[in-house]
Formats: structure tokens, sequence, C-alpha cells
């Protein structure tokens, strides 16, 4: 698309397979500098494989990724240049130090990386552990260490692969914090995730994907505000409430929503004052009508179990339009 | 730990200039290599049996009375000079010892790093795939290399120790004087490194294809004893002067007088063929295929 060298992430047609099951399917990614971007899909969805790719670790059976305008493949260690990051768990030498692993990456950076050693353990919080052997270490320093281990390049663009996964609460908050501060100084971040709260809390823009396809695309205000027309209502009797609702003139897309009632969607307010009359009237007593404000883990069910449809306003323009995908899962 | 984000300034200085970055080369890597293989337990499981097999043997050796190994060259010479301890060594060295300890090594330094999964650690860092695979073969050499100074040092101590050291009876039935048998004892050590870097490459390239480090190690040792079994083969004597195995003898065309070249010879070419192609492939593979897992 653009031949622009600056761009942190510029992926296009991303495709590899394994066997007959497409992994990554026709992947397209643009992170703008400057940005937190979110690659949200379950597990299996093939956000590790993308990022291996943009990171020249795997090759891609067709399409290409750019860092910076430079390829992997065919620049070498060149294209990370300004890039840091890791893919799943990052992995150390467990017979080596916390300190030792961290030379060992600072002799394979090059350039002024071991000067920054003392202060990216700091940073991370693992000063008083450095002299350890990494194989003593939990989970959630490991994790630490793999951000220490990415702050030694200076990097422009920061990749992280489910950087809280496994982390206990606090140690789930203070990576957020840590990721959050990271990218108020100025750090491009491409941050792969299953989970909602992460991705709201600290993403710009979003990529859903399902089964190796971006089913969505933009600007996370943009999804979030995609339903903006669907209200929930709670009865003293939701059997009948739901008949009423299914006959309502304005009203669609009646749902149950288990002990908290029915969710539906309306055309316009007055539908739902219509519906109002209309249910009382049947001897239905309203308990709750209110404006249902979608979560983003509700929106991302829908897109990545359900038929893959989200209606986002002014798609095109900020949010790229949805992708019809009934046939993608596989 | 909440105040691991108010540390958190400063840090990532996203502003840093881009490109101008030194990049390290294979002797950095290398370097690291050879830091790890000392971190390494089987480093030192093979060096502990590169000294504990010339141990053994001395210990034997005085156990029993008589003269030494008669059907071996240099065996009966081994209680007259120390000197005589070394060749009996290499010889019986070379069967499976050799190709075992090299291939503890050799084989698992890049599976290692696929079962712990440090390889896209290392690969996400300044440094191009084909430096880190030559930094690894390099320290695989090295540590092959000391493995047999080792080897033949503690032998030649501990003969020089308990028999002395006294001038060598060569292959052609001549004295070799000390100081020109020890400048021999080291050519023949070097001549003897000409197989151990044919299977240094072998084991390299089973390690980067199978990925796994016992499947490697196995594979190095099942490769040796076949071509010694081919050797002993009736009918496929013509192949014998260009199996590896074979080659692990070649330097005893150093301690004939005067010196027979043509084994040494065919031994440079021979291990070539061998070694070239295997670490052909093994860099190929390495470079191109994909980091997944771990």
């Amino acid at each position: 698309m653009t031949g622009a060298g600056g761009i942190p992430v510029e992926a296009r047609g991303l495709v590899k397979r394994y066997g007959h099951v497409t992994a990554v399917d026709r992947v397209d990614l643009t992170v703008e500098a400057g940005c937190v971007y979110g690659y949200l899909g379950p597990n299996g969805a093939g956000k590790t494989t993308s990022l291996r790719m943009l990171l020249g670790l795997i090759r891609p059976d067709a399409g290409a990724a750019r860092l910076f305008g430079r390829d992997p493949l065919l620049d070498g260690a060149a294209a990370l240049d300004g890039v840091a990051g890791f893919v799943e768990a990052p992995r150390f030498y467990p017979y080596l130090s916390g300190r030792k692993n961290l030379e060992l990456m600072a002799a394979l950076d090059g350039g002024d990386a071991r000067e920054r050693i003392d202060q990216a353990l700091d940073t991370v919080d693992l000063a008083d552990r450095q002299r350890d052997k990494v194989k003593g270490y939990s989970h959630g320093m490991k994790q630490r260490l793999g951000i220490a281990a990415a702050l030694l390049r200076a990097p422009r663009l920061l990749l992280l692969d489910e950087p809280t996964t496994g982390l206990d609460p606090a140690g789930m908050r203070d990576m957020r914090v840590l990721v959050r501060r990271l990218a108020d100084e100025g750090m491009t971040v491409l941050l792969s995730s299953h989970l909602m709260g992460e991705v709201e809390e600290l993403c710009d823009r979003v990529a859903i994907v399902r089964s190796g396809r971006v089913i969505y695309e933009g600007a996370l205000d943009a999804l979030l505000g995609s339903t903006g027309q669907r209200y929930r209502l709670r009865t003293t009797d939701d059997e009948r409430a739901h008949r009423v609702c299914a006959a309502q003139r304005g009203v669609s897309e009646v749902a149950g929503a288990g002990h908290q009632g029915l969710t539906f969607a309306v055309e316009d307010e007055h539908a739902v004052a219509e519906l109002s009359v209309a249910l009382v009237e049947a001897g239905v007593g309203i308990v709750a009508l209110v404006p249902a404000v979608a979560s983003l883990e509700e929106l991302f069910l829908r897109l990545t179990e359900g038929d893959g449809q989200v209606e986002v306003p002014g798609a095109g323009g900020d949010g790229r339009a949805p992708v019809a995908s009934t046939e993608a899962a596989r | 730990m909440s105040a691991v984000a108010e540390r958190a300034g400063g840090t990532g200085s996203g502003r840093a200039p881009a490109a101008i970055r030194r990049r390290p080369g294979v002797a950095t890597i290398y370097r690291w290599e050879l830091r790890k293989l000392r971190a390494l337990k089987r480093t030192y499981l093979g060096f502990g049996m590169a000294a504990i097999v010339p141990i053994l043997f001395i210990l034997a050796l005085s156990l029993r009375s008589g003269r030494g190994p008669e059907d071996v060259p240099f065996g009966r010479y081994v209680r007259e000079t120390g000197l005589a301890i070394p060749p009996v060594l290499l010889i019986f060295g070379s069967i499976w010892l050799f190709p075992l300890i090299v291939a503890l090594v050799a084989g698992d330094v890049v599976a290692n790093e696929d079962g712990n999964g440090t390889l896209k650690t290392i690969l996400t860092r300044s440094v191009d795939r084909h430096q880190v695979w030559i930094a690894k073969a390099l320290a695989a050499l090295t540590y092959a290399l000391a493995a047999l100074l080792l080897f033949a040092g503690v032998g030649l101590l501990l003969g020089g120790l308990r028999y002395g050291i006294h001038p060598l009876t060569s292959l052609s039935g001549t004295r070799i004087p000390v100081g020109h048998a020890f400048a021999l004892m080291a050519a023949a050590l070097g001549t003897y490194m000409l197989p151990v870097i044919a299977v240094v490459a072998i084991a390299l390239l089973l390690s980067t294809v199978t990925r796994n480090s016992a499947a490697a190690i196995v594979g190095t040792l099942m490769i040796s004893l076949l071509l010694q079994l081919i050797g002993i083969v009736s009918g496929l004597e013509s192949l014998r002067p260009y199996l590896l195995s074979t080659q692990f003898d070649s330097w005893q065309g150093l301690l004939r007088q005067p010196v027979d070249w043509t084994p040494i010879v065919r031994a440079v070419w021979v291990c070539a063929l061998y070694a070239l192609p295997a670490a052909a492939v093994g860099l190929t593979v390495f470079v191109r295929r994909d980091v997944a897992g771990g």
C-alpha cells in the first residue's frame, strides 16, 4: 500500500499455513507511531503467529511485514533496529542469573545497550533479584525480565504478546501501568491480548482476529459506540415481555439475557416509549428499562463467536467495515 | 511493586536515534556461547569423561603386570614411556568415546536453545542468524579441541609420572627423541581434529534439524558407529579409506619414519567431504527455518 518508511508496523496479506490449517489468513495490520494497538482474539486465533512473522521468526507463506519500512526476512537483524518485545512468554537461560541474561542480550544488541541494564532492572523492580539464577524466578518475574530485556534496546516499537498472562492481579495492574507509562513516553506499542479489560484500558485502536482473519479493525471508541441503540429490559414477567417486544414495531433482535431480563435493538427512542406503554397494557410491570452500553467483552464475543457482524457507525472512515465471515469458523 | 511505574520514566526513551547502532559480530556471540558452555553441566560431563578415561587406563595398566595391549599400535611401549600413552588413548577414543564427547555438546548447542525457547530470544536482538550459527559452531569446535587436549594431556601427564618421559619407538621401529616426539604428538592431535571437526559438523546438523538434544547426540553416535561397521564388513574394504572412522587413524602416518603423508592428505579432503556439506545444510536450515514454540 504505502511505501512510507516510517510506519512502525505495516503488514500486508500475511498468510501462514500449517498443513491444511490456515493459522493466519490474509492479515493486514497498520500501526501508526505513538499508538497503543490492541491485537485481540481468542486463544488460537493466530495472534502469536502474526507477531512471530512481524519479528522475522517465521516465514509467511504469502504477504510481507515491514517494521519502520524494513522487512525482517530481507533485511535480517537490521529490520529490528528500534524494535523490541517478545512472543509468548519471554524465555531466558535458566542456568544464568537475571543480570547475566541481560548482559548477554545487551552484548547481542551492541551499541550502548549495556549501559541501560541497571535502569531496566530498576524499571521492572528486579534489581534486588538480579544475581539469582532465572530458573528460580516466578512467572511474573520472568515476564518483567522480558520487559527489561526489551528496554535495553531503547525501542521505538514494543511488541508484547499477552504480557499479563499468568500474572496475579497486582502484577497485571503493574504491568499495565508500565505499558501505559512507556506509551506515554512516546513508544509505539503493539499488544496482543485476549483480555478485554486490558485492551479497553490501554489501547487506542484494535484489530480483532478470529480463526486467523481480522474481523474488525479500527478505533476502539468507534467499536464501543457501535451498539448504542440497544436497550436492556427487566420486568415482572420476562416471558410475556419477550412476546410483547417481538410484536412491537421498531423493536428487533430481542434476546433473553438470563436473569438479567431481555435485550433488544430499537430504531429510535420513540419506539422505546411505545414499547413501555405496550408492556404496561399487557400487564407486565417494568423493573428496569435502560440503554445498554455494550462492553468490549460483549462485542468481542459477538464478533468472535457469533456471525461476525457488528454495525460500526462511520465505518470506512475511522473503523474499517467488519468482515462478513460466517464461513470462517474453522 | 507499585513504584515500578514511577521509575519507568526515561528508560524506554522512545526518542533514541533509530539506525545508528553498532552491530555485534560473530566474535561477540562466540564469547557468549563459550560462557553458556561454561555454565552448562554437560560441558563438564564431557570434560570429565575426557579426563577419567586416561586415569582409568593408567590405573588398569598399573594393576596388571606384563606388557601393554599388544594388539594396538604403541600398545607394547606403554610401560616404557609416558609418550606412548596418548597415542594408545587416541586409538581407543576414536571408536565411540570421542564421538560421544563431541556429540554431547555439539549435538546440544542448537537444540538446547530450542528446548529452552531461547532461540527466539537471541534472534530478536541485533544479530543475524548465520552469525549465531557460525558462533555456535566455533564454540562447539573450541570445546572439542579443549576436550582432546585434556584427554591427551591427562594421559601424557599421568603416563609421564608413572613411567617417565623417554624416547618413543615409532611405528617403523625407530627411536624418536623426546623433543621431536612432543612436536609429533602436537601434530598428531591436530590431525586427529580433522575427523573431530567432521563429527562436530554432523552433530550440529542433527542438532539444527532435529531440534532435540538427545536425538542429535544419539544420531551422531549412530552415524559414527555405522561408518565403523561398514569398515568391518567384508566385501566393503574398498570403501574403508573414505570412511570417517578411518580418518581417526590418519595421524599414525606422522609417527612413521619417514612420515607417511598419504593418510593425512586423504584425511583432509575426506573429512572436508563430510564436514562441509553437513555444515552447509545445517547453516542453511538454521537461517531459513521457522522459530516456533518455546
